[in-house]
């Protein structure tokens, strides 16, 4: 793998752009392999990445039934933050975005983290009192936040209306270490790494079925053949319950569908992340000068990948009111995702009822933003069967009654 | 977009008129049962990716709830019944015997 650099790009410059190398190699799948995670998002190439990178661990396969980031992590809107109310969740949201302000660095490969700042807005005085509440709770986790006034939004935010008839904005949640990254350059960039540590990134790789042997794992079914592991991690978000059910048991979450839309390029007009939870809203510019946009999630079990008319209508209706410009954009293209959700809305790192077979998901409408932090601490998990930042987030809470509530703090799908 | 008729009213409902109300059919666990078992009942889901049985509400509407059948790879729906029942009824059956043969859901009925 040739590093990546200004003089490379010069070098390439004067050479028609001959020289450079894939990014990745594209594998064949071995017999066996000492870890095998089953899809290749953000989630399963950053665990993959810093179990080499920390842990020497290489061989390596990362199965894709897919194409690479194609899942989520290359559907979401980018929105990095960490103003979590629990603790757990500060810890591991809080190392994540501090792993991406140095992460195109790391990795040698440009993930266009922009640290732009995320303000969510209080619009009801319940919000008031429970962004106060974060804030606070953030200062003692040591994560910088800061509520804000309306006059402090409207200058952060000059595109805003204050004084909308239904939810006039009261203040406001503002993280300026927050932002958003290109969501595609983290898929990639860790896949770049991983191949050049030697791991195998498989795509068009179906899992179909678990193997195991007196309740330990030794291996996957294909659509490209049977491959034997070690270990294995199980990193497919939406589809975790059918993964699940191959290994034999089940999980308390529900796949459901989120979906995004993006106008028409306009002219920058607003330089930070802003989500309206009240009415169930978000929105930020993208380089390209596109508004993207997100609203909630649908109430049913679906697996389509594809959205619906009336929740765009009730997203773009929502913002209307604080955005007024919003009503006179044309919307580009609009999409959908499948998420994972959980009982108390906060995700799962942990070993299951099959030995030596580890799971990472129920990351739902908000998982983009972990995603570093996540591989960081799974693939500790993996390694060493024990992990300061997944512990909280292990499988048996639910049993035993420790939920790591955010439905509140997250508020909107985001 | 989803569209269900209520068992009640007869009404051909499109999804904003309706409330999703999660998996359909489970068994209620209370006080003297396992631990495996009460939060078995609380938070682990069927989840399938094809037939799928749910309870849904025609809020906007009659206001009462019911059960229907569908596929949560498709979208299709295979029909909607009364909630009062512990298993879908015999016509749904036979048409997810039809349509989807060898489909699979966890053990169905009063237990
Ligand atoms: C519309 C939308 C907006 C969002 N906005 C944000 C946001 O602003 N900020 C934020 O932090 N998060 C956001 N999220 C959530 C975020 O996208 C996810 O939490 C995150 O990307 C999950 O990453 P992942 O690696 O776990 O899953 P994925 O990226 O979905 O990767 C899982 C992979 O597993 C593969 N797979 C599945 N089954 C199999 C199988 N049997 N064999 C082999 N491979 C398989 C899939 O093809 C997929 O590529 C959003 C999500 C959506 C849908
Ligand atoms: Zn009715």
């Amino acid at each position: 793998m040739k590093r990546y650099s200004a003089f490379a790009l010069v070098r390439e410059a004067l050479n028609d752009h001959k020289g450079w190398s894939r990014a990745w190699a594209d594998a064949q799948p071995k017999d066996r392999y000492d870890v095998i995670f089953v899809g290749a998002g953000g989630h399963g190439l950053a665990t993959a990445y810093y179990l080499g990178k920390r842990f020497g661990i290489t061989n390596v396969a990362i199965l894709e039934k897919g194409w690479l980031g194609g899942g989520n992590t290359g559907r979401n809107t980018t929105i990095i933050r960490s103003n979590y109310l629990q603790d757990p969740s500060a810890a591991i949201y809080e190392k994540a975005r501090d792993l991406y302000e140095g992460l195109s660095q790391d990795l040698n490969y440009n993930v266009m983290f922009s640290p732009r700042g995320v303000l969510m807005l209080a619009q009801t005085h319940h919000e008031v009192r429970g962004y106060q509440r974060t804030a606070h709770a953030n200062r003692l986790q040591g994560v910088e936040t800061e509520f804000v006034g309306p006059e402090r939004v409207k200058e952060i935010v000059p595109i805003i209306r204050l004084d909308g008839p239904r939810y006039p904005v009261l203040g406001g949640l503002w993280q300026a270490r927050g932002g958003t990254a290109r969501h595609d350059a983290v898929a990639w960039g860790y896949a770049r790494a991983c191949s050049a540590m030697g791991m195998d990134i498989i795509q068009n790789c179906e899992v179909t079925g678990v193997r195991s042997e007196a309740g330990k794992v030794t291996g996957v079914d294909t659509t490209r053949g049977a491959i034997g592991c070690g270990k294995l991690g199980m990193v497919v978000a939406g589809h975790a319950g059918v993964l699940a059910q191959m290994a034999g048991f089940r999980l308390p979450v529900e796949s459901v569908a989120l979906q995004a839309l993006v106008s028409e390029p306009i002219k920058p007009c607003m330089d930070v992340v802003v989500m309206a939870n009240t009415v169930h809203g978000y929105m930020s510019q993208s380089d390209k000068g596109e508004m993207v946009i997100g609203g909630g999630a649908d109430g049913f079990n679906n697996y389509t990948q594809r959205g619906s008319f009336q929740h765009i209508e009730e997203t773009v209706r929502a913002l209307i009111e604080t955005f007024p410009m919003v009503s006179r954009l044309k919307m580009l293209r609009q999409w959908g995702g499948i998420v994972d959700m959980t009982g108390d809305r906060s995700p799962i790192l942990s070993k299951t009822p099959l030995e030596g077979c580890f799971v990472n998901c129920g990351w739902g409408t908000g998982g983009f933003k972990a995603i570093p932090g996540s591989g960081w601490g799974f693939a500790e998990l993996m390694a060493k069967g024990q992990a300061p930042l997944c512990d909280a987030f292990s499988l048996d809470r639910f049993r035993e009654g420790r939920f790591i509530d955010e439905s509140v703090a997250a508020g909107v799908a985001h | 977009m989803l569209v269900f008729r209520c068992p009640y009213c007869g009404v051909d409902a499109e999804e904003t008129e309706l409330s999703p109300g999660g998996e359909a059919h489970l068994t209620r666990f209370g006080p003297g049962s396992s631990d495996a078992e009460f939060s078995g009942y609380l938070f682990d889901r069927e989840n399938p990716k094809g037939v799928h049985f749910e309870r849904w509400r025609h809020s906007y509407g009659c206001g009462k709830w019911f059960h229907a059948a569908r596929c949560t790879a498709t979208l299709e729906v295979f029909g909607t019944y009364p909630a009062q029942t512990t298993e879908p009824p015999k016509d749904i059956l036979d048409t997810l015997a039809k349509k989807r043969p060898g489909w699979t859901w966890r053990e169905l009925g009063a237990k």
